[in-house]
């Protein structure tokens, strides 16, 4: 069987730390069938990327373009068509991440490769590619075959398998040129732009109250604000209340928001998706009020409360004034 | 400018209890709520809003069963101007849906083309990238801002860690919009028996002249609960008496 590729996904001079996790996947994988795994690493003056990836791969394929500086599909696209006639790998793994959901599905269409996208666990079933996904918003795992096929594509979800980090290997890095022929019209990158803080910064918040939509509205925030001041912590929340225009985005916790390690983190009427949970898992303890006992997020939690918040927070907040 | 908006019928599952049936390829559905998938709602709404700068019409489309109709009404009540629901391919996986759909879309003009980033119901996030390889026309997913100017689109796409990218993209395109791109409006019952009033067509695969591929890139195999793994300890007793524990902990653990 062929090598599995790797593309290595990366943004502003730095490897994404998705990369590093489908590496572990990907070496487990390959001694399953009996092969080997490639770091595939597209980008201008990434020179210090391939050596710190052959520590890692046994083989690191590079090509250098000056149009592939930032991630742009369409180019990646032709790019990775190219190398994958040249090689045939039986597997590209990619984050389900904004770089593998810009480029899985249409790459997928174009080399007629059966594609997985989001997993949580991938193995190879006599020869057949096959998945667990999380469906149903966590609340059930689905088993999915892939139609017998050369190559697949598969993108799985960041902060579930563990890194691998630095090994003794050396591997070979090898040249490649690049089948570009200039940039493009069709899709052509601009700028990146970063989100502006103005408020408080919810990283170094030793104690978050954070609130998702099961607060049900915004006339509840000024409750959670209060409750955050007494225990002297900060408000932060899940993707639906910024969504809403409950909170600044500044205030999420999240994939697309900001990752928090805070001593207590007090999840209320968060139901716990893994975009949340990924960001989050980090904290020293985590208590969560859910009405729904099933939840996905008190697997999770270290402590959690099954009521609704309205019945717990006032109560709570008295507790905490006379804490005090 | 005229924009067609693929859209999902979806099981709402957050806050209810989930039964699997009994061949476990699927959950029980019948006790289920359905809705318009969240981000779909935002990409009509985006679409709505499209087109009250720059006129032209709003198509939604849907593959799916009889029941989808009722998104398609709710999707008229949101200002889109006629609806078509197509026969659902069974079984399907994503790459089948954007294959029907692209069967349609490719007998009309368009200028653009929205769908969700993904469905609430399997997230798979394949759908409308896969429709833009069919057609052969660029997309971009994950948007958050569309600004239209002479046969462009610039588009911001969320990335990771509170960090977007800026793009400028060729029209026709597919775009794959993110839920909070813009505030939702408010649906009136005026507007859905308005709505009821306005075109849905019907449309089987025969007539859209679609025979289905098999076999499938993905079927499933079975569905299950997860592993329950680590549990959180769950604080019992009356609500004063929760606190009372959950405020020894908080004590306990902001002094650590």
């Amino acid at each position: 069987m062929s090598d599995i590729f790797i593309l290595v996904e990366h943004r502003q001079g730095k490897i994404r730390d998705i990369t590093y996790e489908i590496f572990g996947l990907a070496e487990s994988l390959a001694n399953q069938q009996g092969t080997s795994f490639t770091a595939v690493l597209l980008g201008h003056d990434v020179k210090s990327f391939a050596d710190d990836l052959s520590r890692r791969a046994p083989k690191v394929l590079v090509i250098e373009d000056e149009n592939l500086e930032h991630f742009n599909s369409v180019l990646y696209q032709k790019t990775l068509s190219s190398l994958i006639s040249k090689y045939q790998p039986s597997l590209l793994l990619m984050g389900h991440s904004a770089f593998g959901m810009d480029l899985a599905p249409s790459l997928s269409v174009e080399k007629d490769f059966p594609l997985v996208t989001d997993c949580i666990g991938l193995t190879f079933e006599e020869g057949k590619l096959k998945a667990t996904r999380s469906i149903y918003g966590g609340k059930v795992n689905a088993s999915v075959s892939l139609r017998e096929s050369k190559g697949y594509i598969a993108t799985l979800r960041p902060g579930i398998f563990p890194p691998k980090m630095h090994g003794e290997i050396k591997g070979r890095i090898v040249m490649e040129a690049s089948p570009l022929e200039g940039g493009v019209d069709v899709k052509k990158f601009i700028e990146y732009i970063e989100a502006p803080i103005t408020g408080e910064d919810i990283t170094q918040a030793e104690i978050l109250v954070s609130i998702g939509q099961g607060i049900g509205g915004p006339e509840h925030i000024p409750m959670f604000e209060e409750l955050a001041i007494r225990l002297g912590g900060t408000i932060s929340c899940s993707r639906p209340v910024v969504d809403r225009n409950w909170l600044p985005k500044e205030r999420q916790v999240g994939i697309s928001g900001k990752t928090v390690k805070p001593k207590i983190y007090l999840a209320i009427g968060i139901s716990g998706a893994f975009q949340h949970v990924t960001a989050m898992q980090g904290s020293d303890t985590i208590i969560a009020i859910n009405k729904d006992p099933r939840a996905p997020i008190f697997s999770v939690a270290d402590y959690g409360i099954v009521d609704d918040f309205q019945n717990v927070i006032p109560i709570l907040k008295e507790k905490i004034s006379d804490m005090k | 400018m005229n924009i067609i908006v693929c859209v999902k019928r979806i099981p709402k599952t957050a806050e209810a209890d989930i039964f699997i049936e009994k061949d476990n390829k699927d959950i029980k559905k019948d006790n289920l709520v359905f809705a318009l998938n969240d981000w779909d709602g935002y990409a009509v709404r985006e679409a709505v809003l499209l087109k009250e700068k720059f006129e032209g019409e709003v198509i939604v489309l849907t593959v799916g069963p009889d029941e989808s109709k009722e998104v398609l009404t709710r999707c008229l009540a949101m200002g889109a101007d006629r609806a078509i629901r197509i026969e659902e391919p069974i079984p399907n996986d994503g790459r089948l849906i954007a294959e029907t759909l692209a069967k349609v879309i490719q007998t009309g003009p368009f200028d653009l083309i929205l769908t969700g980033v993904q469905a609430e119901d399997d997230g798979w996030g394949q759908v409308g990238v896969a429709l833009a390889q069919i057609l052969g026309i660029p997309h971009a997913s994950i948007v958050t801002h569309i600004h239209i100017e002479g046969g462009k689109a610039k588009v911001r796409r969320e990335l990771e860690g509170g960090l977007e990218e800026l793009l400028e993209i060729k029209l026709p395109a597919v775009l794959t919009i993110q839920t909070g791109i813009n505030e939702p409006k408010y649906v009136s019952l005026a507007a859905i028996l308005e709505a009821e009033d306005k075109e849905t067509k019907e449309m089987t695969l025969e007539e859209i002249g679609f025979s289905p591929r098999e076999p499938l890139d993905a079927t499933i195999d079975q569905v299950s609960f997860p592993p329950t793994g680590k549990r959180a300890e769950i604080l019992k007793g009356t609500p004063d008496e929760v606190v009372g524990q959950l405020t020894e902990i908080i004590k306990r653990k902001k002094g650590s």
